[in-house]
């Protein structure tokens, strides 16, 4: 049985599909059969981060509809055999997600994929409720910055009280905070809500930090998951927190500032 | 006079604020009061109301709140009396 884990926030921008891809590439990468799928109707953008855009030719929507075979809608990553990408609909429908059609298409995919990762829409419409509303875990983005942490703080309260897991009474989603554009140096001198606030804060356990990294615009222009970028910090806080997720115990990094030595500060290396 | 920032360094740590401003609105949110009924305004208005038919209470003397515990919804009314 899959487990269905939803990439979330409330807040847009603060690096939910990022997230996505780099998570779902990082299970793939550790021999897990993983597919990500896009919940951002009309605003499909995880076909881009992928690096897949120009493959998309049947869409989640289209699958819902009957339009299309799951098979047929499912892009096989290049790189990673393990790695399913469903894309979103353009359609500019709202209504086009539904609750049994939404379901129907994750019990396929529960068949033989062993984690369903689900990238939520900004906002607590439709398409967001509907990533969480069958999840099994979640992973909750969030910035150290004051809009961002409120958000996720509502997007809390309604995966433990308007979720299927909540719903049934049974057991709760697990939530994961994961801390993304960290700035340590900014936290060191009083400008940054410090990791420490944010736990205190939202209260649920930390899977990763993802320190602010040049690597996350350079990786999504040319549409690789950032977990992929060797030598790129944010790509390495990726790889730790996918193994922390699989139950291996990774320590923190990047959650102190690194002094740079004057070779670097001189010459701005990264 | 930028060098005597550094000895302000206390008053500049707006880290500190936003922390605090967090915790009062997520406090708020988890009050219920953000994602409870519909009604919750008028019905706290209506209940302030007949509590001051008997007794004199400042607003924030009633403290409403909504949880959920298991399946089941509770609504938390506190009424501070003030001391006579």
């Amino acid at each position: 049985m899959a487990k269905i884990i939803v990439v979330t926030s409330g807040k847009g921008g603060v690096g939910k599909t990022t997230t996505s891809a780099s998570f779902a590439t990082g299970l793939a990468m550790r021999g897990h059969k993983t597919a990500v799928i896009d919940f951002d109707v009309g605003l499909r953008n995880l076909d881009l981060i992928m690096g897949v855009e120009r493959r998309v030719v049947f869409d989640f929507v289209n699958v819902i509809n009957g339009e299309a075979t799951l098979k047929q809608a499912l892009i096989k990553d290049k790189h990673l055999d393990k790695l399913h990408i469903l894309a979103a609909s353009q359609t500019r429908d709202k209504d086009a997600l539904t609750t049994e059609g939404v379901e129907k298409v994750l019990n396929d995919l529960a068949q033989d994929f062993d984690f369903i990762v689900c990238d939520s829409p900004a906002g607590i419409e439709r398409g967001a409720f509907l990533a969480m509303y069958f999840a099994d875990e979640a992973l909750v983005v969030t910035n150290p910055e004051v809009s961002s942490v409120r958000d996720s703080d509502r997007v809390l309260g309604i995966l433990s009280s308007k979720a299927r897991l909540a719903e049934k009474g049974e057991t709760k989603v697990k939530e994961h905070l994961v801390l993304t554009r960290y700035n340590p140096a900014r936290v060191a001198k009083g400008e940054m809500l410090s990791l420490e606030d944010v736990k205190e804060i939202l209260a649920i356990p930390l899977l990763g930090v993802v320190p602010e990294s040049s690597s996350v615009l350079t990786c999504s222009n040319s549409g690789v998951p950032v977990i992929r970028e060797e030598g790129s910090d944010a790509g390495l806080a990726y790889q730790d927190l996918v193994a922390r997720f699989l139950g291996d115990e990774v320590p923190h990094r990047f959650i102190t500032e690194q002094k740079k030595g004057l070779f670097s500060k001189l010459f701005g290396a990264t | 006079m930028d060098w005597l920032k550094f000895f302000r360094a206390e008053k500049n740590n707006t880290a500190k604020t936003a922390k605090d401003r967090l915790m009062l609105a997520v406090a708020y949110q988890r009050s219920g009061q953000a994602n409870g009924p519909a009604y919750l305004p008028r019905l706290r208005e209506e209940l302030l109301g007949v509590v001051r038919k008997y007794i004199q209470v400042p607003d924030e003397a009633v403290q409403f709140s909504v949880q959920r515990e298991g399946g089941l919804e509770v609504l938390e009314l506190n009424i501070t009396l003030p001391d006579q």
